[in-house]
């Protein structure tokens, strides 16, 4: 019996960024200046796959993801989501493209992705009103199925009419979760998700991505620099540094017992509860 | 809120008595404006004459008051084309970023360097003495202050996380532009329209003062304190004074509710920028 | 014996608000001893960085503090009203007390050189003149670990990266050579890695300068991993304070035990964390229970919601205030109040 198709494919994948320009003939041009942030990056996810991404501030993790959902160009390289080249267009037209509902992401500081001057229920109502067509909803058909995607997440009603600023850490984490599932992706990428939130906050929302992936057969792409959230979320886990990937395999296996040199760095760093002495 | 509605009272107030006086002018002044009575010349303020009357017996008042339309209409037309014009341009560039963000950017700090009276006066000179004249070159001089701010407002909020949200959802650059980003930047926009009403306002003003625009007989502040400042040193200083008086009434009415609207938006801006 | 570095006892912190009074913090007390690292843990909203503001004594007019005693290095810092003396606070902060902030980006001046305000903190705290603040101010920046320190000196804040500004954060507040370190959530937004070297700095300064240091976070591993003692604290009242070692078997506060199973640390499978029941109380409200925790404990009876629980010494180093603590070494002896 052959494996089925992956969901999403990348194969080496390459992009850069400018950096401040180099100025020349006494500052009149500005000469351009690189920096390779992914650096030929490979890897297939399957569907309903929960995947961790790992690696320090500035390995290419947030430059990758932004690729994937198709925000920016790559250089070179190749990203397939069930079959349909994503690469083959550039991002300033994904906006209108069929599969556009099908990738989602959530980012990481909900109170910079949610627009402050607009309140919850409109955050949620977005992509459903700027959908492409037919699948844009409007009217009661909108308020249902944002109401619906809310319950979804645990987000009470009454805090719909609410702006970012009047929410805590976890509620609009939960804002920007239900943004990302109403449009019904199959594909959920989330970067650094919790990073902002306190740990009790966290775990509530750990939980809650489990069963998102349970219920709706979500696939799953965990953009962290905790590894210690990753071995717990997570089934497979990438290890991403300077732009490539170092090493993957099992989440569990790979955090535990580390093979390589630089996970087991990263594996260390995490903070452990110190042990009892032994009793004197 | 209270403080904030305390601010913009004398600005509304003010701004509801030059409405009515732009609006009803002609039929309220108690005299012809441009009707001369060579017998009842050069008259202080009184009883029947309330601003006293100029070197040709024209009521002084009527002609303040019947002025309020001209000076207003002109100001509120090219601040308004201003505007448009402005934030539009400005939108395109920041939202746009790249080349022709940063040579528009350029352009408009060139002519930002320019004393922008001394333009205004050389636009109306060379285009001919007209209201309409003097309309698009105070818009001219006054674009770009909107350019640079409606693309100085995009520009920051063009990589905002909402954005790419947006973007996610699919959004189109249209939709980005007008449904996301530009409610950002119209408060803005709005403060900046109110206090350069104030401008628009002696930038007209001037002009007539100086003798390009608006030519006497009509009736325009400018104009009328060109006409009454001869008079100042021979004593008499209403022909001046009350036009001067309307200037600065006016201006400082936009202003006042330019600062009040400012303080209105703030509350949300300051609210905006408290984290938890 | 010397005095301890600092001893805080009863605590109490109130904010003027035009929607009434917000009770922050409840009696709040404990004691650091010099050259001791001790981790105060909690949820986002617990009264952790406002008990660090209240002690550095910047708080402003809206607060209203009293304490029974706040003692540095055994001299009182409160007046004759029991409130405390911004005077003698003054001389304290930046010289004897250094701060460690949160957002280092953002509590760096961004128009000013990272070594212009390092030299300024020699000079005034240190008293140096401005050729040898400088020369110090350099090698401080060596000591934080970042390199080319003569380039260093003239970047600013939006030029480096989060780590290296919280490690310029750290010699502006060790540069004074203070005797107490308060850091509050030093490594937020900060990757692990970064998170361990930053931190390790700080330990190895400490270790060096003998420094007393009191870490506020909301990560109750890494406060396990990097301090000796843990205080936790909720909704503004401090309600256990136990060793790190062995935290995990011997925490005995309700809310401690809850915090650490939302801790991934110690959770084996996603289905082990769970997250602390409820949320934090509504601190306007009058009608508090007297424990905090009460509404979101499941161990909770009338006489918690009635009765504050005295401050019970378990053993040694570890107390707490609760009439159903989950488990016990010793036979609780009552602390005197």
């Amino acid at each position: 019996m052959s494996t089925p198709s992956p969901l999403l494919e990348v194969r080496d994948l390459v992009a850069r960024h400018a950096l401040p320009g180099a100025p020349a003939w006494g500052g009149l041009l500005n000469r351009r200046r690189w920096l390779q942030a992914v650096d030929g990056v490979s890897f297939t996810l399957a569907r309903g796959e929960a995947v961790g991404l790992v690696g320090e501030s500035g390995c290419g993790k947030s430059t990758l993801v932004s690729l994937l959902a198709r925000l920016s160009d790559p250089v070179s390289g190749r990203i397939v989501f069930d079959g349909i080249e994503l690469s083959g267009q550039p991002a300033a037209r994904a906006a209108r493209s069929p599969w556009r509902h099908r990738v989602q992401m959530v980012f990481q500081d909900p109170h910079d992705s949610l627009d402050p001057r607009r309140t919850a229920f409109d955050a949620i109502a977005e992509p459903l009103r700027s959908a492409d067509g037919q699948r844009a909803l409007k009217g009661d058909a909108l308020r249902r199925r944002v109401l619906e995607v809310a319950q979804r997440v645990q987000l009470g009603a009454d805090l719909l009419q609410r702006r970012p600023h009047e929410l805590s850490g976890g509620q609009a984490a939960r804002v920007g979760i239900a943004r990302a599932l109403a449009p019904g992706p199959e594909l959920l990428i989330l970067d650094e998700p919790t990073a902002a939130l306190d740990v009790s906050v966290q775990a509530g929302v750990l939980a809650l991505l489990d069963r998102l992936r349970r219920e709706l057969g979500l696939a799953i792409l965990f953009v962290s620099h905790d590894l210690g959230v990753v071995r717990l979320l997570c089934e497979r886990v990438l290890v991403m540094r300077e732009g490539r990937i170092v090493d993957q395999g099992p989440a569990r296996e790979l955090l535990d017992s580390p093979r390589h040199a630089y996970t087991a760095a990263l594996a260390a760093a995490i903070p452990k509860f110190p042990e009892r002495a032994p009793h004197a | 809120m209270k403080p904030q509605h305390f601010r913009a009272a004398p600005g509304l107030l003010l701004l509801a008595l030059f409405l009515l006086a732009a609006l009803f002018g002609p039929a309220l002044a108690p005299f012809d404006p441009l009707a001369t009575d060579m017998l009842a010349r050069l008259q202080p303020p009184g009883a029947t004459h309330w601003f006293g009357t100029d070197a040709l017996g024209r009521d002084l008042f009527s002609r303040v008051l019947v002025a309020t339309r001209l000076d207003l209409g002109m100001a509120a037309g090219a601040v308004v084309l201003s505007l448009l014009a402005g934030s539009a341009i400005g939108a395109w560039c920041g939202f746009a970023g790249g080349r022709l963000d940063r040579w528009t950017g350029r352009l408009v700090d060139v002519l930002m360097a320019f004393p922008l009276f001394v333009v205004a006066m050389a636009l109306v000179a060379a285009w001919g003495n007209s209201v309409a004249n003097i309309v698009y070159a105070t818009a001219l001089i006054n674009l770009p202050f909107y350019i640079r701010l409606a693309r100085s407002e995009v520009g920051v909020r063009r990589n905002a996380g909402y954005v790419h949200a947006a973007r996610l959802g699919g959004a189109t650059a249209t939709r980005l532009l007008f449904g996301v980003l530009l409610p950002h930047v119209l408060p803005m926009l709005a403060v900046q329209g109110s206090i350069n009403l104030g401008w628009a306002l002696l930038n007209g003003a001037g002009l007539s003062f100086i003798g390009l625009g608006v030519r006497p007989p009509t009736a325009e502040w400018g104009v009328l304190v060109s006409e009454g400042a001869p008079y100042i040193i021979t004593g008499q200083w209403w022909l001046a004074f009350f036009p001067g008086l309307a200037l600065f009434a006016a201006v400082g009415c936009f202003t006042l509710l330019g600062d009040a609207l400012r303080d209105l938006l703030d509350p949300r801006g300051a609210a905006e920028a408290a984290r938890p | 014996m010397t005095a301890p570095m600092l001893e805080v006892e009863g605590l109490t912190l109130r904010f003027r608000t035009p929607t009434g009074l917000v009770n922050v913090l409840d009696r709040v007390g404990f004691t650091l001893q010099a050259g001791e690292t001790l981790g105060l843990v909690g949820e986002s909203g617990s009264g952790k960085s406002v008990t660090a503001l209240a002690l550095a004594g910047l708080l402003d007019a809206r607060a209203q503090t009293q304490a029974r005693a706040l003692r540095f290095q055994g001299r009182s810092l409160l007046d004759s009203r029991g409130e405390p003396d911004t005077a003698a606070w003054q001389g304290l902060r930046g010289r004897r007390i250094g701060f460690v902030f949160q957002s280092p980006r953002r509590a760096l001046h961004p128009l000013r050189t990272i070594g212009d305000q390092l030299q300024q903190v020699l000079q005034v705290h240190r008293g140096l003149k401005a050729s040898a603040a400088r020369q110090e101010a350099l090698a401080w920046i060596e000591r934080v670990g970042l390199s080319e320190p003569a380039r260093r000196f003239k970047a600013h804040a939006h030029e480096l990266s989060g780590g290296q500004c919280q490690r310029v954060m750290i010699a502006l507040a060790l540069a004074g050579e203070p005797e107490l370190l308060i850091a509050d959530e030093p490594t937020t937004g900060l990757d692990v890695s970064t998170q361990a070297r930053v931190l390790d700095l700080i330990a190895a300064l400490a270790r060096e300068r003998r420094l007393a240091t009191l870490l506020i976070t909301h990560d109750l591993a890494l406060a396990a991993q990097r301090c000796a003692r843990i205080a936790v604290m909720h909704a503004g009242q401090l309600v256990e304070t136990l060793p790190s070692r062995g935290l995990r078997d011997g925490a005995a506060h309700p809310y401690t035990r809850q915090l650490l199973r939302a801790t991934p640390q110690s959770a084996a499978t996603l289905g082990d964390l769970r997250s602390v029941h409820g949320v934090l109380p509504d601190l306007t409200r009058t009608d508090l229970p007297a424990c905090r925790f009460a509404e979101r404990c499941d161990r909770a009876d009338a006489r918690c919601h009635a009765q504050a629980a005295p401050r019970t010494r378990l053993t040694g180093p570890h107390a707490l205030a609760c009439w159903h603590p989950v488990q016990f070494v010793h036979p609780p002896l009552p602390i005197a109040a």
